[in-house]
C-alpha cells in the first residue's frame, strides 16, 4: 500500500504501535463512542488518505501563508507531505488557470462534504464582488460555491476571522468575514495578522488528530489558544504589578525591559498566545521586542484608538476575566457555538473520504 | 483594435486568446490573456490586477506614527518593506533623524527580507517552471550525488540522502494525492532538465523550505514576530542593552549572537545551494533566452540601503539608483520623486476615474476613484464573468506608472543592470563571472526571464553579506558606547508643523517602491504608494505603451497552447506581488453597488 497514512506518519514521528492504540481508545472515549469502537478508530486511521484541504485567498496579504510555512513544530513540509493533502493553494501550487480551476472542481466532487476549506483572506461585497476576481467571477461565488462543499472551514487570520486591515474604517471595498457570509458551516477562527505559525498548524494537526475541531469560545476561536490575554502571561508583568514603565522609547526603563503599557502596549485586552507560544520557534514576541502589542487578533483592531494611545479600559484588566466573558457581549457569536457542537464529529467522516468509516471492522 | 507597434514590440490581437486566471504561485490575485499566431508565438498580452483593497482610503485622517503598521499590511510576502518605506516618508516629512543603529538594524531587517524573499521565490514559488517534480523519481541518487558534489561542497549530498528523498517523494507521488503539485505540467517538452538535476532541485526545493523559517528569525529579534514585525518611527523599538541590569529585557549580547549566527548560515546557504542550483538549472535552458522585454530598454532604481543614517542622496546609497532609457546604458539618468513631471500615473486603461484622463498625476497629487467597468468591443461576458477582456478599454485594477511618459521595469534586474552600467564591481563583478561560468555568454543575456532570475540570486548573495556588513558596523558602533536606537524629540505630534509633505522609498524585494505623505494637522492628510508590481504589472497607457509583464511575454513561443508553463515561468520571473500593486484608494463615501448578503 503506497499511502502514507495517519498510522504511518505518526509511526514515523516515533509513536509506538502501542501508543497508537491507546491513542485511539482515548479517541473513542473523548467522542463518547463505546471502548469497542476503539479498533474501529485504528483501523481507519491506518488506511484512510490524508485529508483534502482547498485553501482559497481573497482580499489579504498572504502573511498567513507566510506564517504558516515558518511553521517549526510540525515542519510545514511534514505538514503539506504526510499530514494532509494541500490540493489547492494559489499561493504554492503549481498549476494555474483552467488547470488549478479544475482541482477545485475535483475535490469539490470526489470529496463532497469531506474536505476542509481554509480561507485566508475574505470577499469584498461592494462593486459586485469584483474588487477580488477569481477566474473572471467575483471571490464571493467561489468562496460560497466551495464551502457548500466542505466539511469545515477554518478561517486563517484576521482578515478571514474579522475583516482586517480592508475592512478598517471606512472599508471601502466592505471586506466581509467569512462567518458573516457562510452561516451553514463550522467555522474555526485563527485570528492574528498573521496568526503564530506554531498555532496555525496545531490547529490542524490537533483536528487531525484528535477528529474533531478544538473546543471553542463564543466568538469560534480555539480556547486552547485565545483563551487568555497577552498580558495574563506576560514576562513583563511583574513590572506592570510594580508600576514600572517605559516612559519613552530606548530611555532606560527600555533597556531594562519594563513594561510597555504607557507606550500603547494592547496586551491587556488581546486574546492571544504570543506571549507563551511565541514566535517563529519560539524567539521573541513583539513586547520582547520592545514594541507593545498592537492586537492584531482582535476584532477591529485598526479602529480603536492609535497603537501609541494608552488602554484605559480598566475593566477588563482583571486575571479572572476570560474571552468568554468579553466574547459574550458581542453581538451575534452565539450561533458558532452550536455549529461548533455539530461538528465535532464532522472531522471523523472529513478523513475518511468517500468509505463509511463503520465498515471494514474486523 | 489593430495591429499596433510599441516600445519595439509589434502587438497583433488577430490570433488565437489564451487565458491564465487565476495566475498562481505569486502574491495576490492576476490574470492574465495572450493572442497566439499560427506557430503558437505570443504576438499580444495583456496584464490584469485582479484585486483592490482601499488602503490609502483607510490610512486617511490618522496618526502617521501608525502608518507603517497598516501599509505593512499591504503585503505578507515583503513583509517590512513597506513598513520600512512608511517611516522613512514620515521622517522624511517631519525632519526626524534617526540614530545609527537603528539604520544598521533596519538595513539588517530589509535585507534579510531580500534574503529571504528571493529564497522563497526562487524554490517555491519559481522553481516548479523549471524543475520537473515527477520527472526526478526517474533520477539515479548516485548520480544525482555526483552532480551534488562537483557543483558544491554543502554536505548533504550523499546517495543515500537524496534516495531518502526520492523514496519519500515517490510514495507521495503514488499516493495519488499529489497535493500542491496537482495538475502540474509535468512532462512537458519545455521542461529541459535531466532527472539527476531535477531531484537535486526537489530536494533543495524541500531544504530551502526548512531553512527559510530561521532567516526570518532577526526580524523576530529586532522586531518580535515574522511576519510583519515592528517599527517605529524615529528609530527602531528594540532597544540595546549589552552591560547593565535588565539586559535580557533587551537586545543583548545572546540575542546579536543569534542574529550573527543566522547571517552565517544566510551567506553559507546562498554561496552552497542556491548560486550553484541556479548556474547548473541556467546552463541547461540558456537557449531559452525570451522574456527580456523592457528590460533592454528602459529599468529604473530608487536605490536603497543607506550607508550612513539619514543620507538618502545617490552616493550613499548601497543599492544603486537611476534610470536607463532606450538601452543606453552609458547614461544613467537621475530621478527626483518629488518632482510633478517625473513619475505620473495613468488610468486610462485602470479600472480607475480621473476628471482629465489623457494627463498623469504626481503622487503627492494622486486622485483614485474606482470605476468598475469592464468593456469595449472585443470584451467577451458579463460584468461579473469575464471571459475575455478588451485591452483598448479599461482592463485592470492596476494603475500605468510612468517615469517622465516612459514604461519602467524595476526589480532586481533593472538593479543589476544600472549598477553594472554605473561600473559598480559590486554589480559588474558577480553579472561577468556568472556569464562566463555558462560557457561566456554576451552580457545581452541578461536582458530575458533568465537573467532576471540570475539577478535575484546574485543580489541574494549581495545582500547575506552586507547583513554581515552592517552587524559588524553596529557592533563597531557599540563598541564605541553609542547604544541609542530611537529619537524622540519629534515623537509628540505638539512638535509638528501645521502641514508637511514627504516622501519615504525603498528597493523593495520585486523593486522601486515609494510612499508620499500629507501631514495635516498631525492627522494623515494623503497617502499614496507607487510599488513594484504596478510599475511592472501596469496596464497600457494613453499613448498605447505596454508594461514590463506585457512586453515581456510577447514573442515567447508556447510549447502547448493549453499549457502556459512558459507564460507562467516569465510572469514568476518578476516575482509579481498582487497585494501591493492595488491598494489605491477611493474616496470616502463613493456611493458603490453591491451584492447581496444572503
Amino acid at each position: 500500500m503506497s499511502t502514507e497514512t495517519f498510522y504511518e506518519v505518526m509511526r514515523r514521528q516515533g509513536i509506538s504501535r502501542r501508543s497508537f492504540l491507546k491513542f485511539c481508545s482515548l479517541t473513542a472515549a473523548s467522542l463518547g463512542l463505546a471502548p469497542t469502537m476503539a479498533p474501529q478508530i485504528a483501523e481507519a486511521m491506518e488506511n484512510k488518505p490524508r485529508t483534502p484541504v482547498i485553501w482559497l485567498h481573497g482580499l489579504e496579504c498572504t502573511c498567513c501563508s507566510e506564517s504558516f510555512i515558518r511553521s517549526a513544530h510540525p515542519l510545514a513540509k511534514d505538514v503539506v507531505l504526510s499530514m494532509l493533502s494541500l490540493d489547492y493553494d494559489d499561493t504554492l501550487m503549481a498549476a494555474a488557470g483552467h488547470q488549478a480551476e479544475a482541482i477545485i472542481d475535483q475535490i469539490r466532487k470526489k470529496y463532497k462534504g469531506n474536505f476542509i476549506l481554509a480561507v485566508e483572506g475574505n470577499p469584498p461585497l461592494n462593486e459586485d464582488g469584483m474588487f477580488c476576481i477569481h477566474g473572471g467571477r467575483p471571490f464571493i461565488e467561489v468562496l460560497k460555491e466551495t464551502a457548500a462543499d466542505a466539511k469545515a472551514i477554518i478561517s486563517w487570520g484576521s482578515c478571514a476571522s474579522w475583516g482586517c486591515v480592508q475592512a478598517a474604517k471606512p472599508n471601502p471595498t466592505r471586506a466581509t468575514p467569512v462567518h458573516k457570509v457562510i452561516f451553514d458551516k463550522p467555522i474555526i477562527k485563527v485570528p492574528g495578522c498573521p496568526p503564530i505559525a506554531e498555532v496555525m498548524t496545531a490547529v490542524i494537526t490537533y483536528m487531525l488528530t484528535f477528529d474533531r475541531i478544538p473546543e471553542l469560545d463564543r466568538q469560534g476561536r480555539p480556547k486552547m489558544f485565545y483563551g487568555q490575554r497577552i498580558h495574563d502571561k506576560c514576562y513583563r508583568r511583574p513590572h506592570f504589578d510594580a508600576g514600572q514603565f517605559v516612559e519613552n522609547w530606548d530611555d532606560e526603563a527600555a533597556r531594562k525591559g519594563y513594561c510597555l503599557y504607557k507606550m500603547g502596549c494592547k496586551g491587556p485586552t488581546t486574546y492571544n498566545a504570543c506571549s507563551t507560544v511565541r514566535w517563529n520557534g519560539g524567539v521573541s514576541f513583539p513586547i520582547q521586542s520592545g514594541h507593545g502589542c498592537i492586537g492584531c487578533s482582535e476584532d477591529g483592531f485598526w479602529d480603536k484608538g492609535g497603537f501609541y494611545d494608552r488602554v484605559t479600559d480598566i475593566k477588563q484588566f482583571g486575571v479572572e476575566s476570560n474571552a468568554d466573558k468579553i466574547g459574550a457581549t458581542v453581538a451575534g457569536v452565539a450561533g458558532a457555538a452550536v455549529a461548533a457542537h455539530a461538528a465535532v464529529s464532522a472531522l471523523s467522516k472529513a478523513r475518511s473520504g468517500e468509505s463509511d468509516q463503520s465498515k471494514g471492522g474486523k | 483594435m489593430s495591429a499596433y507597434e510599441t516600445q519595439g514590440f509589434k502587438l497583433d490581437n488577430s490570433g488565437k486568446r489564451v487565458v491564465v486566471d487565476p495566475v498562481c504561485r505569486i502574491e495576490g490575485h492576476m490574470r492574465v490573456e495572450v493572442n497566439l499566431d499560427s506557430n503558437n508565438v505570443i504576438r499580444n498580452a495583456v496584464s490584469t490586477g485582479t484585486m483592490w483593497r482601499g488602503l490609502e482610503v483607510i490610512l486617511k485622517g490618522r496618526d502617521p506614527r501608525d502608518a507603517w503598521a497598516f501599509t505593512e499590511r499591504i503585503c505578507g510576502v515583503c513583509t517590512g518593506t513597506h513598513a520600512l518605506t512608511s517611516v522613512r516618508a514620515v521622517e522624511d516629512a517631519l525632519n526626524i533623524q534617526i540614530p545609527e543603529n537603528a539604520n544598521s538594524i533596519r538595513n539588517i531587517m530589509q535585507l534579510t527580507l531580500q534574503v529571504h524573499d528571493h529564497l522563497v521565490h526562487f524554490y517555491h514559488l519559481h522553481a516548479l517552471d523549471w524543475v520537473d517534480v515527477v520527472s526526478a523519481l526517474k533520477a539515479d541518487p548516485k548520480k544525482t550525488s555526483a552532480l551534488a558534489q562537483s557543483i558544491s561542497d554543502w554536505p548533504l549530498s550523499s546517495p543515500g540522502y537524496f534516495r531518502d528523498v526520492q523514496n519519500r517523494l515517490k510514495k507521495f507521488v503514488e499516493s495519488g494525492q499529489l497535493g500542491p503539485f496537482s495538475n502540474g505540467y509535468w512532462g512537458s517538452p519545455a521542461y529541459k532538465l535531466p532527472p539527476e538535476a531535477n531531484l537535486m532541485a526537489v530536494t533543495h526545493y524541500l531544504e530551502a523550505l526548512d531553512f527559510q523559517k530561521d532567516i526570518v528569525k532577526i526580524h523576530t529579534i529586532f522586531g518580535g514576530k515574522n511576519p510583519h514585525p515592528n517599527w517605529l518611527v524615529g528609530g527602531v523599538p528594540c532597544a540595546i542593552n549589552i552591560n547593565d541590569v535588565g539586559a535580557v529585557g533587551a537586545i543583548n549580547m545572546e540575542r546579536l549572537n543569534q542574529v550573527s549566527q543566522i547571517i552565517d548560515r544566510c551567506i553559507e546557504f546562498t554561496e552552497k545551494v542556491y548560486l550553484p542550483d541556479l548556474t547548473a538549472i541556467a546552463s541547461f535552458y540558456k537557449s531559452w533566452n525570451y522574456g527580456g522585454g523592457l528590460s533592454s530598454k528602459n529599468v529604473m532604481s530608487y536605490g536603497d540601503i543607506p550607508d550612513h543614517a539619514n543620507d538618502y542622496s545617490t552616493s550613499n546609497l548601497l543599492l544603486p539608483r537611476g534610470a536607463i532609457i532606450n538601452g543606453d546604458l552609458k547614461h544613467v539618468h537621475e530621478i527626483d520623486l518629488r518632482n510633478p513631471d517625473e513619475i505620473q500615473e495613468f488610468v486610462t486603461h485602470s479600472w480607475y476615474k480621473y476628471p482629465d484622463e489623457s494627463k498623469g498625476l504626481h503622487p503627492w497629487d494622486g486622485v483614485t476613484e474606482p470605476n468598475y467597468h469592464p468593456e469595449g468591443p472585443n470584451f467577451k461576458g458579463t460584468r461579473t464573468k469575464i471571459e475575455s477582456l478588451d485591452e483598448s478599454a479599461k482592463y485592470s485594477w492596476i494603475k500605468s506608472p510612468r517615469w517622465k511618459g516612459h514604461a519602467m521595469e524595476v526589480g532586481p534586474l533593472a538593479r543589476y543592470v544600472i549598477g553594472y552600467a554605473k561600473g559598480n564591481p559590486e554589480f559588474k563583478e558577480p553579472v561577468d563571472k556568472l556569464l562566463k561560468d555558462l560557457g561566456g555568454l554576451p552580457l545581452t543575456t541578461i536582458f530575458s526571464t533568465l537573467g532576471r532570475t540570475a539577478a535575484r540570486g546574485l543580489e541574494c548573495q549581495w545582500a547575506a553579506h552586507k547583513m554581515r556588513y552592517f552587524f559588524d558596523k553596529m557592533m563597531a558602533n557599540l563598541k564605541a558606547g553609542d547604544s541609542a536606537t530611537a529619537n524622540v524629540e519629534k515623537w509628540e505630534p505638539s512638535t509638528w508643523p501645521k502641514d508637511a509633505k514627504g516622501v519615504g522609498f525603498t528597493e523593495a524585494p520585486r523593486g522601486a517602491l515609494g510612499h508620499w505623505i500629507r501631514i495635516k494637522d498631525t492627522k494623515i492628510d494623503n497617502y499614496q504608494c507607487v510599488v513594484p508590481t504596478t510599475w511592472n504589472g501596469s496596464p497600457r497607457d494613453p499613448k498605447g505603451q505596454i508594461g514590463a509583464f506585457e512586453a515581456s511575454l510577447m514573442n515567447t513561443p508556447v510549447a502547448k497552447a493549453d499549457e502556459p508553463l512558459e507564460i507562467l515561468r516569465t510572469l514568476h520571473s518578476f516575482d509579481p506581488c498582487l497585494a501591493c500593486s492595488t491598494h489605491v484608494m477611493s474616496p470616502d463615501g463613493q456611493e458603490m453597488s453591491n451584492v447581496t448578503v444572503r
